[in-house]
Order: C-alpha cells, then structure tokens, then sequence
C-alpha cells in the first residue's frame, strides 16, 4: 500500500469506527497516535523516540494556549447563567403582550425568544426545551396549528448557533484560521435575514390562513402603551442590550472575543442577580457544566488537529484534492457538492464534529475555486441549521418531542419543521447570489 | 469489588475536575479586570494571555476524565442507541482497548517527556516579559493522560459489569444538562449524543 492509500484507509476506518458509537475525541486522538507512529516509523530509530509523540503533545499545548478558544468556556458560561436566570417567561409574556396586534402574535413571540435567548445562551437544546414546556402549551392552548407552533420553537431555538455572538463561529474561526470578529461582522445579516424569513412565513401564513393561528379573544382592558414599554423594560431590553454590548465591543474592536465575553459572564451573573435567580446551587451547575462542555469541545480539537496532520503528513489531503479536481468542478458545482455532503453529515453527526473534523478537509479547496472561506462558513453555518430540523437526527424536534404533550406525533413536528429547512435553503441561496449580504459590514467596519 | 473500583476512580475525576471548573469564575473575574485597568485607569497589564490561556488550558484538560465519567463526550450514537446494552458493551469493550488506550497512554508517556523538560529548564512563557511560568501547565498534560487512563479502566469495567449483568450500571449524578433534566417519558427518543446518557 502506498501512503496515500493508508490515509484514505485511515480516514474511511476512522468514519466507520464513529458510526459504532465510539466517543470521537479519543478514536481521533487514538488513530492519530497509531497511523501517525506508522507514518514517522524510521529502522532505526528507537520506538518511543518516534516523531508522532512530540507532535502529539505539541499539538495538544496549541489546543491549550489558543487565544481564540479561550472564548469558548466564557461564552458558555455566560450562556449557562442565562439559562438559569429565569427570565424566558418573562420575556414571552412581554413579547406575547408586544406584538398582540400582528396575526400569529403567539408564534411571532415565541419565534422572537427563541431566537434572542438562544443568540445568549448559544444552547439549542435548552433553548427548545423550556420553550416545549413554555410556549409550546399556551400556542396549543390559544389552538395554534401543532405543527406550526412546533416549527417556530425549533426554527427558532436552532437559530443561537448562527447569529453573532455564537460559539459555532469561533470554532469555525479557529479550524480554518479566519478571525472571528470578521466572521461575526459576517454572519450578523444572513443571520437577521434567516430570522426575518422565518417571521414573514409565520406572518403570511396567519394572515392566509387565520385558522391555523387564531387571534387571542380580545381583552376587556387591554393594556395601555406604557404598561407594555415597561414590561418590555422589565424582561426584553436587559438581555437585548447584554447581547448588543457583547457584540459591539467585539465589532468595533473595543474588545477581544473573549474579553467581551468574560464581561457578558459578568453581565450575565448580573442578569441573574436582577431577575432574584442567583443561588449558589445553580453558579455551581453552570461551573461543572462549563468545565464539561468545554472539555468536549477541546478534547475534539486535541485529537482533530493530530489526526489531521497525520492525515496530510501521509499525503492523504492531496488525494483528496485530486480527486476533487478531477471531477472538473466549477464554483457552483464545488459549493453545491460541498454544502451537500455536509447537509447529510448532519444527519449523524453535531456541528461540532463537522466543523472540527470534516470542514477542514474542504477547506485547502477553497482558493483554488476562488470561494471566499467567510462566505463558506456563513454557508456553512446556515446549512447546519437544518441538521437540527431534519430527520433522522432532528435534535431540535427531538428535544421538543421529549417535552411536549403526548398526543403530539413527532411526524407533526417535523411537518412543522419543514418549510423553515426551505427557507434556510432560500437563505443559503441568496447569500451565495448576493454576496454583500456576508461582506458588506466587514467591509465598512474593517476596510482601511 | 469492580463497583468499587469503579466508583473510586469515579470519585477522584469527579473530584479533579469540580476544583479546575471553578477555573472558569477565575478567569471571567481575570479577564474582566484587564479590561477595565485597561480602560479605565489606562494600565493594561502585562499577563493578561498568559493569565486566560493558562486557566482555560488547565481546566479543559483536567475537565476531561470527569466529562468521560458523565459520559459527557459526544458520539454518534444513531445506531448504537439501538443497540441492547450487552451488544453495546462487547463492542465498547473491545473500542477501548483499539482505540483509546493507545491515545491516552501516548499522552502520558508523551506528556511526560514533554512536561519534565518543561520543568527541568523552569521554562516561562514568551508571550510577555512578566515572565510567567508554564511548565506547570505543560506537567498538568501528563497528569491528565494518568487520570483519562484511569477513567478509562473504569469504563472498561463498566462494560465488564453491563456483559456480566445485561444493563448498564448507573452513574453518578451530579448535575444534568437542563434539556436532559427536563426530559420526561421519553426515554431514548431525544438522541444525547452530546451527553450521551445511555438511558
């Protein structure tokens, strides 16, 4: 077998071994270790004076002293504190309150917080949970269309790992070397575009059809403007400006991304503060949970960027270049094949082993298609959107299942879920025909 | 016997990994305070990255046993949840010792040679001239790789434990993710890849 072969046997045994259901940090760290001590076996040499064990350390202190994701534990632990603030049904009722006068004002509302609470916290499946137990019986209540209340919880919870600041992106920032505030200066119109369909579908859909979504009975003492400002002063405004205050510091270059994220921690333990939640039970579960989930997330970079360098060291990244140049793609036909490969990892797989592991097998494709890698993870990160939406591994609908009454079939909320997956594809679509909906707020901001 | 064993080992990462979470609370209080001396009295200091880098870096990787021993590190698990747990532990049993040990032990020994020399010429960082030391955090490699082999002995153990008596032993609990918490009923309809619960 020649070494490229080895590769290609390396990396298809590596995929077969994680569809077993093995942790995949450690078989990545694993056959790493393994393939690598083939790859740098020398006669001669002894053993355990083998290259692949300095690399293997050496890549694992890169992992550690990354400046960009140090980022990562604080925005989760902001995102942690949030989460136990209490203050999702305060902000449903406000914005339930808010927008009583549009049709589809429940699913409006609810499609609203979720997207805001979900942009704070970064955690999907806590995001659609509370909202199954929350908004998902009132919309059932006021005899919302179930598939329609269902949709907008998932659609909308999903939505925290597109829009800016969201951790999605700084792995991706981290994996294909591209700075992360540029990417958050990118990512911010796809994302309000993505939301913005989702809101206008609600809103044709009720208007066409007002069955679907009846309007609330009307009030005998409706609330006057000023009750619903302060409402929204109450509940909506405090998490609306820690999200904008993080965000701008890092647009406008006042702060790092972690520095902007360790005052939103900050914030966010004030938030708590604010709304009488904070316990010291619950900063504990935010800490250990913190410490978990990074310690996932980093252990999987620890054995990516080692099993990747192996990968290429054995010629393993120009077979696949090869091959890919082979298929005498254009640009077009390279993002479409792309997009859809990682479309049907989302199936099995979360964004982060894609992002981590397969993303960077793509990405020394790109200059030769001339794409830019920005508007590749924008595409990205708008297309792992529907691995949460679609079956077989909707882990949106999923977790929303898991809390919802038990008359509703998880067939009616994926039928929910459905026309938002077409709108993702719209949106997809209009980011790659019109570009500057991606570039033009880097280009104001950074452009010298 | 292997119960205890297991719950030992258990108890130990639980342990390691709890005193480098709080790590976290450090670093935000850390961070937050080079941005304002820097801001507002107009003196940034001089360790601030060493400061974040060190922190985040040891508490990921001491972190990392005590995630394992949640089950807490993400797989996929659209076939294996299928599965009867005894055809689960067979094949984990023998995943384990493929394509994990190897790893870890690679990380100690590795680590180890990696560490000491770090030690040995009392290496500091480069990043600023404070001069802040490093090797320790370059030692805390090793020591990570002895506590995910040990980790990983216990989960092997487990897998030992669910052949012998056809499902899964429980594990500790500490604290759950809030989706995972809130769950009802539904038992292994949400899939939990990323925490992996095995229910």
């Amino acid at each position: 077998m020649t070494e490229p072969q080895i590769a290609l046997l390396m990396l298809g045994l590596f995929i077969f071994i994680i569809m077993l259901g093995f942790p995949i940090a450690f078989t990545l760290m694993a056959m790493g270790v393994i393939f690598g001590f083939y790859a740098y076996f020398s006669e001669g040499v002894p053993w355990f004076e083998n290259q692949v064990f300095y690399l293997f350390t050496q890549n694992t202190f890169s992992v550690m002293n990354s400046d960009i994701l140090v980022a990562i534990p604080l925005f989760l632990f902001m995102g942690y504190m949030i989460e136990r603030s209490n203050i999702l049904d305060k902000l449903f009722m406000s914005l339930q309150v808010a927008f009583r006068r549009v049709p589809g004002a429940m699913a409006i509302a609810a499609l609203v917080t979720c997207a805001l609470f979900a942009t704070a916290t970064g955690i999907v499946g806590a995001v659609v949970t509370l909202m199954g137990l929350l908004a998902f019986p009132a919309m059932l209540k006021a005899r919302y269309d179930t598939s329609i209340a269902a949709g907008v919880i998932c659609a909308g919870g999903t939505l925290g790992i597109l829009i800016p600041p969201s951790i999605m992106l700084i792995v991706y920032g981290a994996t294909a070397g591209v700075s992360v505030v540029k990417l958050y200066a990118a990512a911010l119109f796809p994302g309000f575009l993505l939301a913005s369909l989702y809101v206008i579908y609600v809103i044709v859909r009720a208007i066409l059809n007002p069955k679907l979504m009846p309007s609330l009975p009307a009030d005998d003492n409706p609330m006057k403007f000023f009750e619903v400002f302060v409402l929204l002063l109450k509940a909506f405004f405090p998490l609306a400006f820690l999200i904008m205050s993080v965000l701008g510091a890092i647009l406008f270059g006042l702060a790092t991304p972690s520095e902007a994220a360790a005052i939103g921690a900050l914030g966010s333990v004030a938030l708590a503060f604010g709304y009488r939640a904070m316990t010291w039970v619950k900063l504990r579960e935010a800490v250990y949970l913190t410490a978990r989930t990074s310690a996932m997330v980093c252990y999987l970079f620890v054995g990516s960027w080692l099993f990747s360098s192996i990968f290429s060291y054995l010629g393993g990244e120009h077979l696949v270049k090869e091959f890919v140049m082979g298929l005498n793609l254009n640009t077009v036909t390279f993002l479409l094949l792309t997009q859809l490969i990682i479309f049907i990892l989302g199936w099995p797989l979360e964004w982060s082993e894609i992002i981590i592991i397969f993303v960077p097998i793509f990405l020394p494709l790109l200059p030769h298609f001339g794409v830019d890698p920005i508007l590749f993870g924008i595409l990205i990160a708008l297309n792992l959107q529907t691995s949460f939406l679609t079956p077989p591994m909707a882990m949106s609908a999923y977790y929303l299942k898991g809390v919802a009454p038990s008359h509703v079939q998880l067939a009616a909320i994926f039928k929910g879920c459905l026309p938002f997956v077409g709108m993702v594809f719209i949106a997809m679509a209009a980011v790659y025909i019109y570009p500057q909906i991606v570039f033009w707020l880097p280009e104001v901001l950074y452009s010298p | 016997m292997i119960h205890s064993i297991i719950r030992h080992i258990d108890q130990l990462n639980k342990a390691v990994g709890h005193a480098f979470a709080w790590c976290i609370v450090i670093l935000v209080l850390g961070v937050s305070y080079e941005v304002f001396v820097r801001y507002v009295l107009n003196s940034p200091t001089s360790w601030a990255f060493d400061f974040s880098f060190i922190l985040y870096g040891s508490m990921f990787l001491m972190a990392g046993a005590y995630t394992l021993s949640r089950g807490g590190h993400v797989r996929a698990d659209i076939f294996y949840r299928r599965w009867r747990p005894r055809t689960q532990a067979r094949l984990e049993l023998f995943l384990y010792f493929i394509f994990y040990f190897p790893g870890v032990l690679a990380l100690v020994f590795a680590g180890w040679e990696y560490g000491s020399e770090s030690m040995r010429i009392k290496e500091v960082s480069v990043n600023s001239p404070a001069g802040v030391p490093i090797w320790p955090l370059k030692m805390l490699i090793p020591v990570a790789g002895v506590l995910l082999t040990l980790q990983g002995i216990a989960e092997a153990l487990r897998c030992v434990l669910c052949l012998r008596e056809g499902e899964w032993p429980a594990r500790l609990h500490d604290v759950e993710e809030l989706e995972d918490a809130l769950q009802h009923g539904a038992h292994g309809a949400a899939p939990s890849t990323t925490t992996g619960d095995r229910s």
